[in-house]
């Protein structure tokens, strides 16, 4: 491939995978018999699943009089988990659609569960808004079709009209989209089964063959659905935030409410998406394709959108002191202080507060925090849709109709049951579906893999040469991994040789040299093409020689002051990391300020 | 299928040994019937001839079509088959018909132009397609030549040649 490669980047395939390494590890987990938390956890996810449709049952058979709503609070628990669901369902189509569009990588490796979440997270909204309305053997009335009552048609002009249009077509077509994504994954399935396994795959693969054109109208597919999907997304939240902002109700009618519930949307979605992923990358051993890179990745879209959430909350507050509107004042003293004020207290501490933590690079790569962050976002979120639903109804216009809401245990009993459907459908899909998408990680490896990109890029010939085929006839693709090997340790051996020679008294050993300031992977590759391995062999190194090493290697390099190296790497060397650390802070660039 | 093909194939470990085959047969004016690979490999349609896909043209198409669906069907409906006032407002609130308008334009698009990619492309629910070699989805390149369209043994000594690991016929 042509394509230029930054060494900057980090590698988003580890463990030197051949192609048939990645069919091996993606295929195998669906090959496997489930393990024993897989059982647990399912078992657990339906009998969660058989308590929601119980209390569904309960409801449409009692009426929604079994939940705690009244006069003035009409939406409670039911919209709020409704709301919360949906926003869940927005990473998916974000990660497959807009990072398509972005030509970001790092997608390949969680878009296909990311999408299956989506898929499974809409449904779950769904089916609140179809038993909310009481009588959900009729909810059908909702969509316009010519009909024996006049025809009497839905009113165009309502939000919760779009709102059904909006989830609806989101709904279809994020399942088409992961669907198209998932029929070459399926014949790659389909190929390595037998017998009435194969019978089945080769039902989902469509009969895909691999063809050349296939792939091509694939390609153009793909992207098409990407390019109208990404508007669609951003609509599908700001029709569920026109639900509030055109209502006539104090805390809802704000014009903030659209780009508000979009970013919280997308914020909901990655952290369940990372809650998500760290426990499958652990049970199904992905580690290698559902990397670091891929948490940090996602952890800073986190940040960015946590804090955009953050904006919208002080803006919000802002506006209801500087409009001098005195029921928008009220409604926003009485969620910060009002009787639901720990709903108010958890959504800032939550959202606000908790993502900033991942302006560290150690903590957005750290996966103890980030999963426990996710955990903490997921139910921060659930908290605002509360804040903005529950609490405002509660004090509404006439104080004599004020009142305290809290669910019952039909209303607790539907949310819990949603989460069992999500976690069953989820758990069945890793059963079923390649969970991280095969063909497109094969298709960035050339340029995402590890011994082709990052800091473990394997030298053979040139450290800079982005053209790493193997020779026509070479053999059988994994022996490719193998052969990089070879060479990168005959090249390592032939440096100690030639150390040993130099300094006999000190045993050479390979040092990251990235950890000089200034000093990044690629020119860290050519000082190792100079013999330099070890921080000993760069302090011992004269700035004079460092100067010639990059002018060597032409004009790119000019910009480098290698002035400070020999200096850090004497400190790195003696094991003075914390003297490094403070001379790195005084250091512009590795340049002595 | 009663239509059966006599196919010579080649099998490539990597998709530069493929591109690099594919453009030695375009020299050797070996006629290829198809390439076969796991993934889609950048830079292959040009040299097999393949002209870009106009799949967005129906995509846009469709999306019109549902444009039209969605803003005539609430019009005709407001203002001829049952007009009704909505809080003092017009019979024909225009903005208020963006989002069901843009909703179904993208649904109309997306389901068209996922129906049309699966019939031109022969495929769907149990359709069984022949298979040329079972590790094409795995990791295997595969230039497929007909052999009632090239000489069998030229195009063998070619695939021998051009760097393929394995070289197989077959009747599919």
């Amino acid at each position: 491939m042509s394509a230029h490669i930054s060494d900057i980047r980090e590698p988003l395939i580890n463990g030197h995978k051949s192609y048939h390494d990645i069919t091996e590890d993606l295929v195998s987990p669906t090959e496997r018999a489930p393990g024993f938390g897989w059982t647990v956890g399912f078992i657990l996810s339906l009998t969660m699943l058989a308590f929601g449709l119980f209390c569904i049952a309960w409801t449409v058979w009692h009426g929604i009089g079994t939940w705690n709503l009244n006069r003035t609070i009409g939406w409670g628990w039911d919209i709020t988990n409704f709301v919360w669901w949906i926003g869940i369902g927005h990473a998916g189509t974000l990660i497959s659609a807009i990072l398509l569009l972005f030509r970001q990588k790092w997608r390949t490796g969680v878009n296909r569960a990311a999408e299956a979440m989506t898929i499974f997270a809409v449904i779950c909204a769904a089916l609140f808004p179809g038993i909310h309305v009481g009588r959900a053997w009729v909810v059908f009335y909702f969509f316009p079709y010519p009909n024996t009552r006049g025809p009497l048609w839905p009113n165009f002009n309502s939000p919760l009209l779009w709102d059904l249009f909006a989830i609806s077509t989101y709904f279809t077509v994020s399942l088409l989209f992961w669907y198209t994504g998932l029929v070459p994954d399926f014949a790659t399935v389909r190929d390595r089964a037998k017998g009435l396994r194969r019978k089945i795959y080769n039902f989902l693969s469509f009969g895909w063959t691999g063809s050349a054109k296939h792939w091509q109208r694939w390609e153009s597919l793909s992207l098409i659905l990407a390019g109208i999907a990404t508007p669609l997304v951003l609509s599908v939240h700001t029709i569920v935030s026109f639900d509030f902002a055109t209502s006539v109700i104090p805390g809802w009618h704000t014009t903030i409410f659209p780009p508000y519930f979009v970013a919280g949307a997308i914020f909901s979605g990655f952290a369940m998406v990372l809650t998500l992923m760290i426990v499958t990358r652990k049970l199904l051993g992905l580690e290698d394709y559902i990397t670091i890179a891929h948490v940090e990745s996602m952890n800073k879209v986190i940040v960015v959108t946590g804090t955009i959430v953050g904006v919208a909350y002080l803006t919000e507050l802002f506006i209801a002191w500087y409009s001098g509107y005195v029921y928008e004042q009220f409604a926003f003293f009485n969620r910060a202080v009002g009787p639901y004020w720990w709903s108010y207290f958890g959504m800032m501490f939550c959202n606000v507060i908790s993502p900033q933590i991942f302006w560290s690079r150690k903590m957005r790569r750290n996966i103890a925090v980030t999963f426990f962050v996710s955990i903490v976002i997921n139910i921060g979120m659930w908290f605002e849709r509360f804040v903005i639903i529950a609490t405002t109804l509660a004090r509404d216009y006439v104080p004599s109709s004020w009142s305290y809401y809290s669910p019952t245990w039909v209303e607790m009993g539907i949310f819990i049951g949603t989460m069992g459907l999500f976690m069953t459908l989820y758990l069945l899909f890793t059963r079923v579906a390649p969970v991280v998408a095969i063909a497109e990680v094969k298709s960035i490896l050339k340029t995402a893999g590890d011994q082709y990109t990052g800091p473990n890029k394997l030298h053979h010939g040139h450290g800079h040469d982005d053209h790493h085929s193997v020779p026509a006839g070479h053999g059988h693709d994994s022996h490719r991994g193998d052969h990089l090997k070879v060479v990168s340790s005959n090249v390592a051996a032939a440096s100690m040789a030639e150390t040993h020679e130099a300094d006999s008294s000190v045993a050479t050993t390979k040092n990251d040299l990235t950890k000089i300031e200034g000093i990044g992977p690629k020119v860290a590759g050519l000082l190792n093409d100079a013999n330099i391995y070890s921080f000993n062999q760069l302090a011992d190194t004269p700035v004079s020689r460092l100067s010639e090493i990059l002018a060597a290697a032409g004009p790119r390099y000019k910009m480098q002051v290698p002035e400070s190296w020999p200096e850090q790497a004497g400190l790195a060397r003696d094991g003075k990391w914390d003297e490094l650390e403070d001379l790195q802070d005084r250091l512009d660039g590795g340049k002595y300020v | 299928m009663a239509h059966t093909k006599d196919i010579v194939y080649g099998l490539y470990n990597d998709e530069e040994d493929l591109l690099r085959a594919v453009k030695k047969a375009n020299e050797d004016h070996l006629e290829i019937m198809d390439v076969y690979t796991p993934f889609p490999v950048h830079g292959l349609d040009p040299l097999i001839g393949l002209s870009e896909s106009r799949l967005h043209i129906a995509g846009f198409i469709y999306g019109a079509i549902g444009t039209l669906t969605a803003f005539g069907g609430m019009s005709w409906i407001f203002t001829r088959d049952w007009p009704q006032i909505f809080g003092g407002k017009p019979h024909w609130p225009v903005p208020a018909f963006i989002p069901i308008t843009f909703e179904l334009t993208v649904l109309f698009a997306s389901i068209g132009m996922v129906v049309t990619f699966y019939v031109i492309n022969g495929l769907g629910p149990g359709v069984v397609n022949p298979t040329i070699d079972l590790r094409i989805t795995d990791d295997k390149f595969c230039i497929a030549f007909d052999k009632s369209e090239v000489n069998a043994g030229k195009a063998e000594s070619f695939l021998r040649s051009s760097g393929a690991s394995e070289v197989h016929s077959k009747t599919i």
